[in-house]
């Protein structure tokens, strides 16, 4: 039996433009502020996992060190997709779990500010008109986007949504923008999200249409950001200072999961059953159930994935995402709080950082230093996060003692 | 007749258009791009296998924001055609939430893309509605 792993330290920025910071800059202060959280520094960690997608090549575990610390310890550079904030905390975990090392330091960062649409990349439209000659793995001539349906981020999680209301009753854009509503009037109560505007459901049916259901503000925000965290073994944490020990956070699970081939999960991928899975696991792991959540940060990149992600973290029975949201549930002050940070459709999406920040929140709730959006009594929280190709990471938190 | 290429090779033209997938010769998984191996079963041979050209909408979006260069709105959608699914426009319809809807029947078209520099005509595909005789 590997010994268990807690949170000693967690931070996480301010979401939104930076312009005068670079990602450097951002993982930075995040990894600083993580130590300090943590009362330790970087010449305590054994391991530094960090993450930069959208820059995956260029070593930002490196270029941090040489800005805050280079003491020789291994540094594993992690790109997932959106999950690659929380492959760089499991990788630190399995370090300790490894027995390897005591501390880890796990960074996820990114500058999206302004990025526009993701997913459009590859051939596109324009690029006809001179030679048709078949090329890649499905001998294309001209670009498929937008020829043969689409493979952006907006329109593949709306197919999502409308799939799952295609199965189940009950699914309608206005539920849809519903979700959207509760996501934007918890982020008022968040200083760190990108954006803090309530809206009403009218303003939200009525924005700009990005891929129907999802308007503008039911898409998560593009925006800079980061997040660090800092993993200590339960016997290095025994030695600690009774101020470390109260304010630790134990993983009680961290899981990491991608999907197993099912009919279509090449065509839309399949962004349930792999979560499903990472679910079922980490619920194992955890000794606890749904039930047992206090809260639950879960990947809200477009409303509509955050109505079947009820479903798949098993938050309401099989089908039942509609009712569980129409009764109120997944609100602040409902019985199973759902993405009270304000949720990536406005607390915002840094790709690298969004694994890390949602650990942070439901860690914050359980040290009971979440400010005004407190949940009072939080013990049990979980955070969810999912990278398209796909990638999913689950981590369930308890408090200590 | 101008020569024609099809958009993707599992595009079939000719008197008869229809869409091919490899299947694994020993578990049925069906492929649309080139194979290594099979992603169910890990075997690695493959048959050519026919995609039925009539099917059912599982999911669609109506896109209004792409890249540079593609026309919008456009409607994608997942057709399930006789238990194999396929990424396509649904085309010849209005793209509103009041004339795409799942559960409709369609079936597979081709039309023109353009011709390049050579005259060569490129052939993609998309599905129509199924309308039930009035």
């Amino acid at each position: 039996m590997s010994e268990d792993v807690w949170i000693l330290g967690i931070h996480m920025t301010k979401f939104g433009k930076h312009p005068d910071k670079d990602a450097v800059d951002l993982a930075a202060e995040a990894a600083r502020a993580a130590l300090a959280d943590g009362g330790v520094t970087m010449r305590d960690m054994g391991i530094l996992a960090a993450g930069n997608l959208m820059n995956a090549a260029a070593g930002i575990g490196q270029m941090l060190q040489k800005q805050i610390g280079q003491t020789g310890i291994p540094v594993y550079n992690v790109a997932n997709a959106c999950a690659t904030g929380a492959t760089a905390l499991r990788t630190a975990v399995m370090a300790i779990k490894a027995g390897e090392v005591d501390y880890g330091l796990a960074v996820g960062v990114e500058k999206l500010a302004g990025a526009g649409l993701l997913g459009a990349g590859g051939r596109t439209g324009g690029s006809e008109g001179k030679h048709y000659e078949p090329s890649g793995r499905y001998g294309a001539i001209a670009g498929t986007d937008g020829r043969i349906g689409t493979a952006t981020m907006p329109g593949t999680f709306a197919q999502v949504g409308m799939e799952y209301g295609h199965k189940y009753e009950g699914v309608s854009f206005e539920l849809f923008a519903r979700i959207s509503e509760k996501n934007h009037a918890h982020s008022t109560l968040n200083p760190l999200a990108a954006y803090t505007k309530k809206m009403t459901l009218d303003e939200i049916m009525s924005d700009v249409m990005i891929a129907y259901p999802n308007t503008r503000p039911m898409c998560s925000a593009n925006c800079d950001g980061a997040a660090a965290a800092v993993v200590v073994s339960d016997s290095k944490l025994k030695t600690l200072s009774l101020e470390q020990r109260r304010r630790a956070v134990k993983i009680s699970a961290s899981v990491l999961t991608t999907d197993p081939w099912e009919e279509a999960c090449q065509v839309l991928p399949d962004v349930n059953t792999l979560t499903r899975n990472a679910a079922r696991q980490a619920y194992e792991a955890a000794g606890v159930g749904p039930d047992d959540l206090d809260l639950v940060e879960l990947h809200d990149c477009f409303a509509t994935a955050e109505l079947v992600h009820y479903d798949n973290l098993m938050l309401c029975e099989e089908g039942g995402a509609a009712d569980f949201f129409n009764s109120g549930a997944p609100w602040r002050d409902g019985s199973k709080p759902v993405n009270v940070s304000g949720g990536l459709q406005s607390k915002g999406h840094p790709i690298s950082a969004t694994g890390i920040a949602n650990v942070w929140e439901v860690a914050t709730h359980l040290r009971g230093e979440a400010g005004e959006r407190q949940i009072e009594g939080a013990q049990v929280g979980l955070a969810h996060v999912i990278g398209l190709g796909s990638a999913c990471g689950v981590h369930i938190l308890e408090k200590a003692g | 007749m101008p020569k024609q290429l099809p958009l993707v090779d599992y595009l079939v033209l000719g008197d008869d258009p229809h869409l091919e997938a490899w299947e694994c010769t020993s578990c049925g998984a069906r492929f649309f791009d080139r194979r290594n191996a099979c992603a169910k079963c890990e075997a690695d041979e493959f048959r050519r296998a026919r995609i039925a050209s009539e099917g059912v909408v599982r999911a669609f979006t109506i896109v209004s924001l792409a890249a540079p260069g593609i026309a919008v709105p456009f409607v994608s959608a997942i057709v399930d055609c006789d238990g194999t699914s396929v990424r396509a426009n649904i085309v010849n319809v209005e793209p509103t939430d009041t004339h795409v809807a799942t559960g409709m029947k369609v079936r597979l078209v081709t039309e023109p893309i353009g011709v390049d520099d050579d005259g060569v005509e490129g052939i993609g595909f998309g599905f129509e509605p199924i309308y039930a005789a009035t």
